[in-house]
């Protein structure tokens, strides 16, 4: 068995998500080879030469690779495929828009998002906004397998010594060009990587207050900041910061929900958190059906109370 | 140009799904159906494009059991001139869905399909991206706002981080996200036009297409449930808890 991981990086650095699919081909077993396709991206290739367990790493430095486009990664992806029993990347914004184009042009079932690896052939993913794991077998020959992040703890960052092994063409297909890209500057920790998370909804009842109350309270945490659709959709907060089945997915030491009522597609995307606190008045809110602590309470008056509590 | 939406009946989003007593699929039985949700938005960004005149005719189009009729006559309901169902009692995968669509996006010329970026019941979230790469087309992901031009798109599509806008060839697949629209709701007087609108059924044989599942179903389960929680009086308990407890402040 030899695996394919795609590398997550953002052209310099190799995001932490790739130790976390790299532990779920380890969890597969074999021989595991990474690719870093990108642009001037050869520092994160250098770095994902001493993951542990990684005997190659193949990297696709072309100007056609710059934008992450679906339809050049894909390609490239499945040019190496025919080498390869497992492709496995993260199921990131960027690995679920190209995974499914080269499981279409192999011909085998993509499996989407898997939690577990039950078997080399057989994998658990959630179905129906998580309340369902549904365990599925395939017989393709090629298992194209994108992974659920938060599912498989990260490995080590050093450890391994792997070979380079440059690949010299990359085909542009010309369908998709990027005219520009916005990315929200925080200093904070990233959503997805994040030991803490503060999340709001839309019980904040604004922007103002979204800001007013759980920017401290994430500043004395050193949290990352999150939110409901509710609240993203009403504008409180931009839209990356959206949790749940169709948002990001985190799995925090720590989950401090605020004025959110516990829809099972928020919880979706937080409810494998380790601790769950929930701020929220209505004693009945489904919320706290999963919260650890629950505090039924004006967040308008709890959250700075709490804040200065820390 | 026409518009070809693939619209999915799907278990509606509010009721829990359950899994069959058997763990062997999951239990569907007099529970309300409905529209998948982002298959809603699909069709309301086709409908405005035609009323924008960038479009001729929206197709919409519904693979599975006979029942997938009541999704296609709401969704000619709500503006699509006509509706097709690929009618199987076979359960479907993503990648057969695909190939179905590429079939009829072949025989119908169309220019353009818009789908929802996943499904609410598999969460597979594949479908439009294999048609596109099926098709050799070019793709736009994840839209929240689509433009189009007579050989181009411009969409911005929702990716970690923030938001990025590209240009794609037609003829492009589209799949949705939350925020591209609003959807608007049928009115009685256009259920009752829907009724006379034009709805073929094709079987996957006569498209010629090989439904087969890939993948095996071993079980279907619920995940471990969390231990039950407790509540705290005032907000000196949560600390309390949170430092001494839980360990995690
Ligand atoms: C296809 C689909 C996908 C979806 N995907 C997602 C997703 O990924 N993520 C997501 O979050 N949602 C998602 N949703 C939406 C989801 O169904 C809910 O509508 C949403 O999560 C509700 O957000 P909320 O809890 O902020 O708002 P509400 O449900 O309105 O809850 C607000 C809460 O605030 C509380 N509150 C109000 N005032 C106060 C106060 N002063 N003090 C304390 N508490 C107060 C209220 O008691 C209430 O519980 C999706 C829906 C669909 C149909
Ligand atoms: N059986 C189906 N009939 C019609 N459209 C479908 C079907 N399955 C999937 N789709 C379309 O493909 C999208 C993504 O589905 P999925 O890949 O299953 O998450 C849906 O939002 C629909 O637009």
């Amino acid at each position: 068995m030899t695996i394919l991981v795609i590398a997550e990086h953002d052209h310099r650095h190799l995001k932490s998500a790739t130790r976390h699919v790299l532990s779920a081909a380890h969890a597969v077993g074999g021989d595991v080879h990474i690719l870093v396709a990108g642009h001037s991206c050869s520092p994160a290739a250098e770095a994902a030469r001493t993951l542990p367990g990684v005997t190659q790493v193949l990297l696709a430095d072309h100007v056609s690779l710059t934008a992450d486009g679906a339809e050049n990664l894909g390609h490239l992806v499945l040019r190496l495929a025919p080498s390869y029993t497992h492709i496995l990347s993260a199921s990131s914004a960027v690995g679920k828009s190209f995974m499914p184009r080269v499981a279409a042009l192999l011909d085998v079932a993509q499996i989407s998002d898997i939690v577990r690896v039950d078997a080399t052939d057989t994998f658990t993913r959630p179905i129906y906004a998580g309340a369902l794991w549904a365990t599925v077998h395939t017989q393709d020959p090629i298992k194209v397998v994108t992974v659920r992040v938060t599912a498989f703890e990260a490995c080590a960052e050093t450890g391994g010594h792997a070979a380079l092994t440059p690949i010299p063409e990359v085909a542009e297909s010309g369908l998709s060009t990027r005219q520009s890209i916005a990315l929200s500057v925080s200093t904070r920790p990233e959503l997805e990587g994040a030991r803490v998370v503060v999340s709001g909804g839309r019980g904040l009842g604004s922007a103002e207050r979204y800001k007013e109350l759980l920017e401290p309270l994430a500043d004395k945490l050193q949290a990352a900041l999150g939110a409901s659709r509710a609240a993203v959709d009403l504008g409180y907060v931009p839209n990356d910061y959206q949790v749940g089945q169709t948002g990001k997915i985190v799995a925090p030491d720590l989950y401090i929900a605020v004025g959110i009522s516990g829809a099972i597609q928020h919880l979706a995307g937080m409810k494998s958190a380790r601790v769950i606190v929930a701020i929220n008045s209505d004693p009945e809110a489904a919320i706290f059906t999963v919260a650890d602590y629950g505090l039924v309470a004006d967040l308008n008056s709890a959250v700075p109370e709490l804040t200065a509590a820390l | 140009m026409k518009i070809l939406v693939p619209v999915k009946r799907v278990l509606d989003y509010n009721i829990k799904a359950r899994a069959k007593a058997d763990g062997l699929g999951v239990e569907l039985a007099g529970l309300k159906m409905a529209m998948n949700p982002f298959d809603e938005i699909a069709l309301e960004e086709a409908l405005r494009l035609k009323e924008r005149g960038a479009a001729t005719e929206v197709i919409a189009v519904s693979c599975g059991a006979i029942a997938c009729q009541d999704t296609l006559r709401t969704a000619l309901a709500l503006g699509a001139d006509r509706a097709i169902l690929v009618s199987t009692e076979c359960e479907l995968q993503p990648l057969a869905v695909a190939k179905l669509l590429r079939v009829l996006v072949n025989r119908e010329e169309a220019g353009l399909v818009i789908c929802g970026k996943q499904a609410i019941d598999d969460d597979a979230g594949q479908t439009g991206q294999i048609l596109a790469a099926l098709l050799g087309w070019s793709q736009a992901t994840f839209a929240s706002q689509v433009t189009l031009e007579a050989n181009h798109a411009t969409v911005t599509r929702e990716i970690d981080g923030g938001l990025e806008t590209i240009v794609v060839q037609m003829p492009a697949v589209i799949t949705t996200d939350l925020r591209l629209n609003e959807p608007r709701y049928a009115t009685l007087p256009n259920i009752m036009k829907a009724k006379k609108k034009p709805l073929e059924t094709v079987t996957p044989d006569a498209l010629n297409v090989d439904i087969a599942p890939r993948l095996m179903l071993i079980k279907v389960v619920e995940p471990p449930a969390r231990v039950a929680g407790i509540r705290v009086a005032t907000v000196a308990e949560l600390v309390d808890k949170l430092k001494n407890e839980a360990r995690v402040i």
